[in-house]
């Protein structure tokens, strides 16, 4: 038995994405068992490991967690990346509620209708713009930190590096208003645990294409 | 100034009516600020009062606390109600998480077009007899315990209880096949601060009723 962490999703970012990151920026190797078909997720079911039926699974600690939420909750408590105490935490819930609110947003973006694709980018494009960029931006204006929270490397500067990112993807300039952002986002991708993250041929997944939103269709049956 | 937490928010249920739960369990006083009009949410906006603009909010400790989950964390790890470990907050959280996505589907319902509402109700109902509560049976019956986790009173359970008596109100005998949880809702409902918080004047908040959507909605849009 290995001893790491072993994730169960499909090939692709999806809801597992966020849990990749946050395992990689803390140092910790994990492997995946891919999905790729509906029968290999019904086996899953049938075999009784998904408490509620649903992926992400991942297999932790003698725990088959499922959950995105609660999983990097736990793996954000173990490895320290959740601040000091409970206000500190608090601060890190809101950002990190925050990036997934909009890192949510995009991720619906391949299940739609070209039209209301189209209509959803120009509103991700001016939500990250004027409702959070801003957020982030500010709070490391007013306390000159290199991190979000109490100075210290935490879950909140890993994901808003994710959702910077991904954001960017959509748009590359977006963060042409936000000297802050760019530092940090700078800062961040050179952390040696993240900037192996970055690399290719890490376990980092690319943007959803069309082929395998087909296959998530299939597999999930939406 | 009171002291006592400060919750912003429209008067119903909402994304706010977990954290009135939560605190009314763990037994603290709260006020409530009702926003009524599309003004009173903008009057919060520009006062730079909600962090990412939107509510629910709640002032605590010092804080201006938005987005529901980093709000009910706060409170359950304040109040004792999140575990005693790292583990049992991974057990708490899963719980969580999944009556959170049930509450989910439940409260979609007002929002299908008319004519699909009934079928959508059956599926969630559904969804609440086969994926959900036979969880939460499983979990009692295999501990044999009064509380989900760590045989202590945790925010799983408050939320158990919740999502229970809300799923009722569309369908009075879900509970029918579900014995254990027949038990733990008597029993749950019995604490002091639960059984005050379901008298009939506590803040508990009513089912939201069709010909409330559209003032809500122009609240909001």
């Amino acid at each position: 038995m290995a001893g790491k962490p072993k994730l169960h999703y499909t090939c692709g970012r999806g809801k597992m994405e966020s849990i990749r990151w946050l395992l990689a920026a803390a140092g910790v190797e994990f492997e995946e068992q891919f999905i790729e078909t509906n029968e290999h997720l019904e086996k899953l079911r049938n075999g009784g490991s998904l408490l509620f039926q649903q992926v992400p699974l991942v297999e932790i600690d003698g725990m088959k967690m499922v959950q995105t939420r609660a999983i990097l909750n736990y793996i954000a408590g173990k490895y320290n990346l959740y601040g000091k105490d409970l206000k500190e935490r608090a601060w890190i819930d809101m950002y990190v509620e925050g990036t997934t609110d909009l890192m949510g947003m995009i991720m619906q973006l391949p299940l739609q209708s070209a039209e209301m694709r189209e209509k959803n980018l120009a509103l991700i494009i001016e939500r990250a713009k004027t409702r959070y960029f801003p957020v982030y931006e500010k709070a490391l204006k007013d306390h000159g930190h290199d991190y979000l929270v109490g100075n210290k490397f935490s879950w909140a500067d890993i994901q808003l590096l994710e959702a910077i990112l991904m954001v960017e993807e959509c748009k590359p300039d977006i963060l042409s208003a936000f000297p802050q952002l760019q530092a940090f986002k700078g800062r961040i991708s050179n952390i040696p645990t993240i900037k192996k993250f970055l690399q290719p041929g890490s376990q980092r997944k690319p943007p959803a294409d069309d082929k395998y939103i087909a296959n998530v269709r299939k597999i999930f049956n939406i | 100034m009171s002291g006592k937490p400060r919750l912003h928010y429209v008067n119903a249920r909402g994304r706010m009516e977990p954290i009135r739960w939560l605190l009314a369990a763990a037994g603290v006083e709260f006020e409530e600020a009702f926003l009524e009009t599309k003004d009173d949410l903008k009057k919060l906006q520009t006062n730079g009062d909600l962090l990412f603009q939107q509510v629910p909010m709640v002032e605590i400790d010092g804080m201006k606390m938005v987005q529901t989950r980093a709000i009910l964390s706060y409170i359950a790890g304040k109040y004792n109600l999140y575990g005693k470990d790292l583990k049992e907050r991974a057990l708490i959280d899963m719980y969580v998480e999944g009556l959170a996505d049930l509450n989910e589907l439940i409260t979609s319902n007002f929002f299908q077009p008319a004519d699909k509402k009934e079928e959508h109700l059956a599926t969630v109902m559904d969804k609440a007899t086969t994926r959900y509560f036979p969880v939460y049976e499983k979990v009692l019956k295999g501990h044999g315990q009064d509380f989900l986790v760590g045989n202590k009173l945790s925010r799983a359970d408050v939320q158990l209880l919740e999502i229970i008596l809300l799923v009722e109100e569309s369908k009075p005998d879900i509970l029918a096949k579900f014995p254990l949880l027949q038990s733990f809702k008597a029993k749950t409902s019995n604490i002091p601060n639960i059984k005050k918080f379901l008298q009939p004047g506590s803040q508990r908040k009513l089912p939201l009723q069709e010909k409330d959507i559209p003032r809500l909605m122009q609240i909001f849009h």
